[in-house]
């Protein structure tokens, strides 16, 4: 029913598009690691030697983890299987808060210290009024 | 189809609809700025910071939506031969753009007060920075070249290349960690947005899309007005 210019044009628009993905998908596999925006505390586990440079960590702060002193805040990042201690001293965002997700961003001191020069709250992607957050945790 | 069309026929439409689409956009903005503003609770973690995700999520929802269309419509206009695709496609690029950009300011306004940080190179934000990007060589490549057939083939061009990043942008908060939050609203699941605030988002996102189409409308009404002054009959 179509002409064969347009048969061959749509050949020839299929097949960019297909080796254009392949390429991107190709690209973006072998850069998967600078693509992610932070490591979690396990892939900081099982890291073969310390990174030097400045990293990213998030997570969830745990739960009643969070040590404020004068001039520096504690907590520990955990994904639920792993933890990892950071210290920080500055000023916090105000979403951050216990069993709320965060990423750190600074230097590894040792496996299980981190001490961080920036904090940035992660919030999820649930919305809801106060009330029914009250009513959800009444359940 | 469209060929049998012709300009002052389609013209005939398209220059008396602007009207009333503006019409009712702005009855649906006001009823969408009211519910999102004064009438929408506040987010039990976010409190009124929220506010922004009713301007943030339809425009990049409306910026995608319109990048997917001008590529459908470059590669049909391509295969088929058609140039009433590529001016539709010309005309829809120029809020694509604008919204795109609005995303990323109020990204940024919304990112400051939640995550402490204006902007994140993030593979959500990044992707739809290389969004922008594209939309403007899109919109310059229009402006450079002079030739129909040359235009024609090097937007399409752009929109092709382009079109790769869509589902990057889409899946970017699944695939890797990012700071953005994942998606909240699924068609196959549950959502994880109240309904309370899901309706003035609809709303807004409706809002959004006549603007959208009064701004091709008008767009597209120049287009066929230039056809008609060469003296060209048919598209």
């Amino acid at each position: 029913m179509y002409g064969r210019k347009v048969k061959l044009r749509f050949l020839y628009v299929t097949l960019i598009l297909v080796t254009l993905i392949l390429t991107v998908y190709l690209v973006l596999k072998s850069l998967e690691e600078n693509v992610v925006y932070f490591q979690s505390p396990t892939e900081i586990k099982t890291l073969s030697e310390l990174d030097k440079n400045k990293i990213r960590v998030g997570g969830m702060v745990k739960k009643n983890s969070i040590n404020i002193n004068s001039d520096e805040v504690n907590f520990i990042i955990t994904d639920f299987k792993n933890e990892i201690n950071v210290s920080y001293s500055g000023a916090v965002p105000n979403l951050f808060a216990e069993e709320k997700g965060v990423v750190a961003e600074g230097f590894l001191k040792d496996r299980n210290f981190f001490s961080a020069t920036k904090i940035l709250a992660k919030h999820d992607e649930n919305y809801m009024p106060p009330e029914v957050k009250e009513a959800l945790e009444e359940k | 189809m469209f060929k049998i069309l012709e300009p002052n026929k389609i013209f005939q439409i398209t220059s008396k609809a602007p009207k009333y689409i503006l019409f009712l956009f702005v009855i649906v903005l006001t009823i969408g700025l009211t519910e999102a503003l004064i009438l929408s609770p506040e987010d039990y973690k976010q409190s009124d910071a929220v506010r922004i995700m009713y301007v943030h999520v339809p425009s990049a929802w409306i910026s995608l939506g319109i990048f997917s269309s001008i590529t459908l419509l470059s590669i049909s206009g391509f295969i088929f031969k058609n140039k009433n695709f590529f001016l539709i496609a010309k005309s829809l690029a120029p809020s694509g753009f604008v919204f795109n950009i609005i995303a990323l300011v109020t990204g940024a306004i919304w990112g400051k007060p939640t995550w402490g940080t204006w902007w994140a190179w993030d593979a959500r934000i990044t992707s739809m920075l290389i969004l922008a990007l594209f939309f403007a060589m899109y919109l310059i490549a229009w402006r450079i070249y002079e030739k129909e057939e040359k235009v024609f083939k090097i937007t399409s061009f752009i929109t092709v290349i382009g079109i790769i990043n869509v589902p990057i942008i889409k899946y970017s908060v699944d695939w890797w960690n990012t700071l953005h939050q994942p998606a909240s609203i699924n068609i196959l699941t549950k959502s994880s947005i109240h309904s309370s605030m899901l309706f003035p988002l609809l709303l807004m996102t409706a809002a959004f899309a006549l603007f959208s189409l009064l701004i091709f409308l008008m767009k597209y009404n120049t287009e066929l007005i230039k056809i008609k002054n060469k003296g060209l009959d048919r598209l």
